[in-house]
Formats: structure tokens, C-alpha cells, sequence
């Protein structure tokens, strides 16, 4: 008997220019429209034509958290995508090419795999462009996983309208041939997808659920200069930029973004920027002037694997180290590395309220893997938030001093154009007015009084969350974007009778200790897993709490980790 | 009404004694009460250097940043509030070295900012290397042999890009600097101030006597301050004759004009509670 599946990791192959990732992106959404919950994730060069690119989406009936290893439906745009991917493919795998430009049999596919040979290239030339051989198969895999037609028609005609219209009737044509060219043929799948009830979702990534955040919370000036993977920040921006009154500079340089964002959160605009590492390195000494100055700036580092260039266009979680040590001093800094797109959305939404009630520096820890990785989420709920501006003062009290020392290191500030008083910010140490002072006691205090406002930000902060079961003998530990992988795996781990449970940071710094130490204390086996090389991590743990962990799951090979990787692990502990 | 001694402040200027940065310091605090700006709405930004120093010894709202940034905060807070008026103190190490990549993108942008370079031609606090505008053969103590490299020539690159008040003032003479400050603030848009700022300290060639023998007043001739071409030509003149004055000044849109989104007000003074997110969340579904 053959076991039906009620899921699909879909796979599209080809070179950039193509139109993969926007496809990807249209079937996540028809997806989401189906009552389906999706995940992509992309792997492509750095280049805007050629090269391979592939895109990825995970489709389930319950939330999909993260990528899989394990291909079901491939469609091959050239045959590097076979060539590259057989291996990943299960048995009753499908493989979607256009046979004039493939000769499959060079390849060594199973007798179980399905092999679907359409004329791609023919179809989408006769009603338009090559290119649209994206959309002839969309509708082909739709077909194959027994979904309807009709909500893949409505989206290509939101995604055209308007700019492009001409387009739409030509798509849709395309679309519907490859849809009816497997309708037409009576093809054997395992993999059957079914429309389920409407939930509400959205299908959204981390840079755009942030931003969205960031919008809510007031957002009212941006300043970037564009970096991979932090760039659709900038884009999302700048394209509601009028409908939310945001004033969105792309600049020379990030030195000139930090500054600028310095600038504006010091005249009181909620004030952002956003980088990867390279330009975070280029903004470095201005980390140390908002912390001095005590100006309230959110910056959002989306990684990707370094030293230098790196990889620039795949993913690791390794400037966790950098981001809490950059810049010359000892000042006070948060740290944030949403584990999803929700987590984003709420950094987003929250970031602000943080930087300017402890007017400080907060920094944002993305990756590429979460920053494009879109995700069919419940839409999100802002529905209590409030702004929360902090000491912010309208008028300027009676011998204002813009540093006063207070009990919790937070001193009441007026924005410039306050009438009645003037300060100065100021990047020398200085005294309560902001006025350049090198003595000893000033100094002491002025350290303890900026570094006093950590305190009590940690004291504010929620503890890590706890998943999976709590009496479990096996603990995870993990921060940021690997909390879906971790998730899915500790689901398949629970299949196989092994209970785990999993302690996932957020709030990254300052480090929140009561639980983790609980949970240590409790566990015989702990795993700590991170997408770098050197358990960043694990360092900062160790410098907070003297906890050195054993048993270390590390990948840096530019690639996020699979579930499957987790539970091998995890199975290898016992 | 501003007056001078509301503009005096408790701390006394760090200066060597007989530095042009004083003079230009009296003239920035002059122009700003014959203005008659409230000093609560101006804002004085400074980057590293000696001329750094000059926000504290303003009563105004100041920030002095890091090495070569003044430009890119003043920028932020013009954006954040184009209501006050935004002043940049740099030197010649700062503004047209470190810092020169942000300067020719804020003439480039016409931000309605007042930039002020205390061009001593080295750098002082430091104590006396050779600096971007040097002169060639400068023996400094880090050119013991003398600096190889042309100066720049910061007036001819304001020309080249784009900032639409370009002038070179004098420490010298403050009854000119003042104006040339007042004129500059007023103007809606970029204006770069070069000054020339003797170091008593450490340049021992570009001394007040040198700049007393040379400096002669470009605008007491007929000069047409609209002619970007004579305004190149004549800011080369930098032999037994220097001009002074104001080369070149022309009208458009200022950066913020040009945004709607400043229209109706800046943006610190925007409603930010109850931001609709609606209609773009739905664009997810």
C-alpha cells in the first residue's frame, strides 16, 4: 500500500534572472491562501544573472518552522538543478523538466521517481517570454499536488497589476497549460496537498515583519546604504516612505547611516539603520558615540559568513562576539536575535521603545536564512502595544542638566529646540550638563550611571523560553534564528520516544541567567547549537554565567542546519 | 532679543592663546545675535580637532561627535528637524580629510546646513602633521622633507559639487566672517565657509602676517557671485593675492523642500501613536 503525504518540500532550480525567488515567493503565498502553512528558503551566488539558484518551500497542514533536507518535488529550469540536487531527492520523488533541454537519462534517477517531462520553454515562449517558464511550472506543481487553479490566477493578478497589466492575462494563460497539462495526464504523486480552513496568516520574513514592527512603533527616519542581506530593509522603507511620513536616506557609506541615525535619535526622531557585517564594521566607532552620548539609535545587523566578503550571499550566526564587544569602552548595549518572523516583528515593534526608554544603543541580530527566509505565520498582534518614549520631557525643567544622576542611571532628556535650556552631547566624557570633564570622580560616575541602566533593562527582560518538555532529561540551548529548525526536530525527536527540551534566547544581551541555570542544574545532557564556528554563544554564556558546555553542535559551512542534523545529534548524545 | 553675553557660556575656550579659532568663534556668536536666533533653536555640531571644541563655549544646543562626522549627524537631526538651525564647526583635518566623503554628499544633497572649515592647514591637536590642505613642500612632523601631495582646494571642490553658497572667510577679519556667517545661515541650502584659520602653534608658513600681507575682499570689486566659472577661476588664486569673500551663491531646493513627507512638519513633531499598519500587513495574505 502506498502512504499518501500530506506535506511537500518543493524545490525550484536554475540560474539568477530567471524569476526563482519571485515564484517561490508566489507559491508560499498560494499556499498561505490555501490554509497551508509554508517556509522558504533560498540558496543563490552572488550575481544578478547566471550562476545556480535554487529555492526551497516546505508545505504543511501544521506551522512549518523550518527548511528540510529531503526533496519531493523538483523542477529543473536547467540541468544543474539535477545535476546538484539529485541526491536530496526522496524516492517517490517528482522531477518536473522540459525534455528538449534536459536529456534525463544521463542522469541516475530512480525507477521510483515520477518524471514529468513538460514543454516549458515551448509553452512560455507561445505566450510571452522564456521567462515564464517560472509561472508554466507553478502551475504544473499545483496541479500534481491536487490543489485548485483559481487563488494562483487572483495572485498572479496582484502581482502584475497595475505597473505590468499586460502581463497578467499572458501569466495566467501559461500557468493555467502547465496546470492543465498534468490535469490532462493521470500522474501517480504521494505527495496531495488539500485547501484547508482559512486561518488568517500571512506569509512574511524577518526583514519585512521588523520593518513593519518598525513602522508601528513610530518609525520616523531611516538611514542604510545597501548590504546583502539587510537590504529589503532599505526597499521596504523607501516604498512607504509617503504613505508613513518616514524620511528614508540612502547614504555615501554606513559610517555616514550610524551618524546620521545618531543625529536624528538625538532631535528625537525614531531613528534606524540596517547593515550586515561589513558595514556594521564601518559603523563601529559611531556604536560608541551613541553609547557615550546616550542617544537612543536601533540598528539592525542581518549576518552572513564573513571574514570579509565571505559568503555574501548565504548565512551563519557569526558576529554575535563583534556585535557585543564593537567599539573602543565599556558602554551599555542590548541585543535582540529574533528566532522567527513573529520574534521579528516584535524586535520591530519593540526596539524603539527600548533604545529610547534606556536611551541606548540596541542592535538587531538577523541572518540571511531568517532575514529572507519567508514563513506562513498567524498575523501578528499589536493590539497592546504602546509607545513608551521614556523620560522624555516636552518642557525643560528649572537648571535642566541633560546627565543628571538619577537611581536608575536614566536621566530625563529634552529634545534641541527646547526652549528655556541648551546642552551638549558629547563624545568626551563629561559631566551632568555634557560638558567635557576628566576627573576621576566624574568619571567613576558616569560609568556606573550609564552601565547602572543595564541593570535594570535585564531586570525588565523576560527569561528565555522553555519548549518541549519540561521534565526532559535532554536540554537544547540555542539563540536566534535556529529556533524553528530546533523545533521541528525536537517534534520528530518526540516521534521517536526521545524527550527534549529546548531553551531559546531572544533577548540575547543582557543575558537573562535564572533559568538557564534551573534548567542546567536539571538536565543530564545539554546541547548547545549554533550556525558558527567557535560557540559564540557558548562564550557569552560562560563569561556570565562560568557555565562551559560540553557538547557543542556547530555548522559553518555558509548553510543553516537542517532538522534532521538536530535529531542526529541530539541521537548521538545518549 | 539675542544678545552677545546670552551666548556666553561658563567654560572658557582651551585655545592656545592667539588661535584663530577664537575669532571665529566671536563671529559665529555674533552673526547668531545680529540674527537674533534663539539659542534654544540652534543646534552647533562638531566632529575632533581643535575646532571641535567650540559647541562647549556656545550657549546653544551642541553635539561634538567623532573624527570627520559632523556632517552625517547634523544631517540627521536637520532631517529630524528642519525647524532648527543646524551649524557644522569642522577643521581641515576633519571636514576635508577624514570626513571629506560626507562633505561633498551634503553640498551634492543642498541640506539646508552652515558648514564652518577651520582651515589651519594642519593639524593641531596632534601636534603638527601635515594636513589635506598643506601646502606642497610643507615641512611638518610627519613630512619631515617636506609634503609631496597638491593641497585641496576646498572652495573649487565645493563648486565641483554642487554647493550652492560657497565662500572663504578670514579669522582675521571678523567684521567679514560675520557676514559672510550671517549670509551663509540665511542662505536656504548648502554653505561652505572655508576659513582661514592661522595655528600659532604649529604652522609656521600660513601665519596671520602671511594671510595680512595676501587676503583682499573678493565682493569689494564688481564680482558676479552668480558666475560659477569666475568663481572657479578666481578660488585658484592662491599666490601674492588671496580673495576673500563670497565666490558664488545660487538658489534651488533645499534637501528637505524636496520631501513631502516634511511638508506639513519635521518629523519630531509628527503624531507617532496609532500608526495604521493594516493595509500593508494585508499585502501578506
Amino acid at each position: 500500500m502506498i502512504l499518501m503525504k500530506d506535506f511537500v518540500n518543493w524545490k525550484i532550480g536554475g540560474e539568477a534572472g530567471y524569476g526563482i525567488l519571485s515564484v517561490g515567493v508566489m507559491f508560499g503565498k498560494f499556499c498561505t491562501r490555501n490554509g497551508l502553512f509554508a517556509f522558504n528558503s533560498s540558496e543563490f551566488p552572488s550575481l544578478v544573472r547566471g550562476g545556480h539558484n535554487t529555492v526551497q518551500l516546505i508545505v504543511k497542514k501544521t506551522p512549518a518552522l523550518s527548511q528540510y533536507f529531503e526533496v519531493n518535488l523538483l523542477v529543473a529550469l536547467n540541468a544543474e538543478t539535477i545535476e546538484k540536487h539529485l541526491n536530496e531527492l526522496s524516492s517517490d520523488a517528482a522531477i518536473i523538466f522540459d525534455g528538449k533541454e534536459i536529456d534525463i537519462k544521463k542522469y541516475k534517477t530512480k525507477k521510483s521517481h515520477v518524471l514529468i517531462d513538460i514543454p516549458l520553454t515551448e509553452i512560455a515562449v507561445r505566450h510571452g517570454k522564456k521567462i515564464m517558464r517560472n509561472t508554466v511550472s507553478l502551475g504544473a506543481s499545483i496541479a500534481l499536488l491536487g490543489l485548485e487553479f483559481d487563488k494562483l490566477e487572483q495572485l498572479i493578478k496582484e502581482a502584475f497589476a497595475g505597473k505590468k497589466d499586460a502581463l497578467i492575462p499572458i501569466n495566467i494563460a501559461a500557468a493555467k497549460e502547465g496546470f492543465n497539462f498534468i490535469k490532462n495526464r493521470n500522474i501517480k504523486f504521494n505527495y496531495q496537498l488539500k485547501e484547508q480552513k482559512q486561518k488568517n496568516h500571512i506569509f512574511i520574513n524577518a526583514n519585512d515583519a521588523f520593518s513593519l514592527g518598525a513602522v508601528k512603533s513610530g518609525l520616523k527616519f531611516v538611514a542604510e546604504y545597501p548590504m546583502t542581506p539587510s537590504s529589503s530593509i532599505l526597499s521596504f522603507m523607501a516604498a512607504h516612505e509617503l504613505q508613513y511620513d518616514i524620511v528614508v536616506k540612502q547614504t555615501e557609506d554606513e559610517i555616514a547611516a550610524m551618524n546620521m541615525i545618531i543625529g536624528g535619535g538625538f532631535a528625537g526622531a525614531r531613528s534606524l539603520t540596517a547593515t550586515s557585517g561589513g558595514g556594521f564594521s564601518l559603523m563601529v566607532e559611531a556604536l560608541g558615540l551613541a553609547g557615550m552620548t546616550e542617544t537612543p539609535a536601533v540598528v539592525v545587523e542581518s549576518q552572513r559568513p564573513g571574514p570579509s566578503t565571505g559568503l555574501p550571499t548565504m548565512t551563519e550566526q557569526g558576529d554575535l562576539m563583534f556585535a557585543l564587544n564593537a567599539s573602543q569602552g565599556e558602554f551599555p548595549r542590548m541585543i535582540i536575535a529574533p528566532g522567527d518572523v513573529t520574534e521579528a516583528f516584535e524586535a520591530g515593534l519593540n526596539s524603539f521603545n527600548f533604545a529610547e526608554k534606556y536611551q541606548l544603543l540596541v542592535l538587531v541580530l538577523l541572518d540571511k536564512y531568517i532575514s529572507e527566509g519567508n514563513t506562513t505565520v498567524k498575523e501578528f498582534d499589536y493590539s497592546k502595544f504602546k509607545i513608551n518614549r521614556g523620560k522624555l520631557l516636552t518642557k525643560a525643567p528649572k537648571n535642566y542638566l541633560r546627565y543628571a544622576f538619577t537611581s536608575d542611571g536614566i536621566s530625563p532628556r529634552v529634545l534641541p529646540g527646547t526652549l528655556g535650556t541648551v546642552y551638549k552631547a558629547n563624545g568626551d566624557e563629561h559631566n551632568e550638563k555634557g560638558v567635557s570633564d576628566e576627573s576621576e570622580e566624574n568619571r567613576i560616575k558616569m560609568m556606573n550611571k550609564r552601565m547602572k541602566k543595564l541593570d535594570v533593562l535585564k531586570k525588565e527582560l523576560p527569561e528565555p523560553k522553555l519548549y518541549g518538555d519540561k521534565n526532559a532529561k535532554i536540554s537544547l540551548i540555542a539563540w536566534g534564528s535556529t529556533k524553528g529548525i530546533i523545533l521541528e526536530a525536537i517534534n520528530e525527536l518526540q516521534k521517536q520516544k526521545i524527550k527534549v527540551n529546548f531553551l531559546h534566547y531572544n533577548y540575547v544581551f543582557p543575558l537573562k541567567e535564572k533559568k538557564l541555570l534551573e534548567l542546567i542544574k536539571k538536565s543530564k545532557k545539554v546541547l548547545l547549537v549554533e550556525n558558527n564556528m567557535t560557540s559564540q554563544f557558548g562564550k557569552l554564556i560562560a563569561q556570565e554565567t562560568g557555565i562551559l558546555f560540553k557538547n557543542k553542535l556547530l555548522k559553518y559551512t555558509g548553510r543553516q542546519f537542517y532538522p534532521h542534523e538536530i535529531v542526529n545529534a541530539v541521537r548521538k548524545l545518549k | 532679543m539675542t544678545e552677545l553675553k546670552d551666548l556666553n557660556t561658563k567654560e572658557i575656550p582651551t585655545w592656545c592663546p592667539g588661535c584663530g579659532d577664537f575669532m571665529i568663534l566671536a563671529s559665529i556668536k555674533k552673526a547668531v545675535a545680529d540674527m537674533n536666533l534663539n539659542p534654544s533653536e540652534v543646534v552647533v555640531v562638531s566632529g575632533i580637532g581643535c575646532s571641535a571644541g567650540l559647541p562647549h563655549w556656545i550657549e546653544t544646543y551642541g553635539f561634538h561627535s567623532i573624527h570627520g562626522r559632523a556632517i552625517p549627524v547634523a544631517t540627521g537631526i536637520k532631517l529630524a528637524n528642519h525647524g532648527l538651525t543646524v551649524i557644522v564647526v569642522s577643521g581641515d583635518g576633519d571636514g576635508y580629510g577624514i570626513g571629506l566623503n560626507h562633505l561633498i554628499h551634503a553640498m551634492r544633497r543642498n541640506l539646508d546646513i552652515t558648514f564652518i572649515g577651520h582651515n589651519n592647514q594642519i593639524y593641531g591637536l596632534t601636534l603638527g602633521q601635515t594636513s589635506p590642505t598643506s601646502t606642497q613642500g610643507a615641512k611638518t612632523v610627519s613630512t619631515p622633507h617636506g609634503s609631496i601631495e597638491t593641497p585641496i582646494n576646498p572652495l573649487s571642490l565645493g563648486l565641483a559639487s554642487g554647493a550652492t553658497f560657497v565662500a572663504r572667510g578670514y579669522a582675521g577679519n571678523t567684521t567679514q566672517l560675520t557676514d559672510l556667517i550671517v549670509k551663509g545661515t540665511k542662505h536656504r541650502g548648502f554653505a561652505l565657509i572655508d576659513v582661514f584659520q592661522p595655528c600659532v602653534t604649529w604652522n609656521k608658513i600660513n601665519t596671520f602676517d602671511f594671510f595680512k600681507q595676501r587676503v583682499y575682499d573678493l565682493n569689494s570689486e564688481k564680482f558676479n557671485t552668480s558666475d560659477l566659472n569666475a568663481a572657479f577661476s578666481r578660488c585658484q588664486e592662491l599666490g601674492e593675492r588671496i580673495p576673500t569673500g563670497l565666490f558664488y551663491q545660487t538658489e534651488t531646493d533645499t534637501y528637505s523642500d524636496d520631501l513631502p513627507q516634511l511638508k506639513e512638519k519635521p518629523l519630531v513633531k509628527q503624531n507617532i501613536t496609532n500608526v495604521d499598519i493594516k493595509s500593508v500587513l494585508n499585502k501578506y495574505k
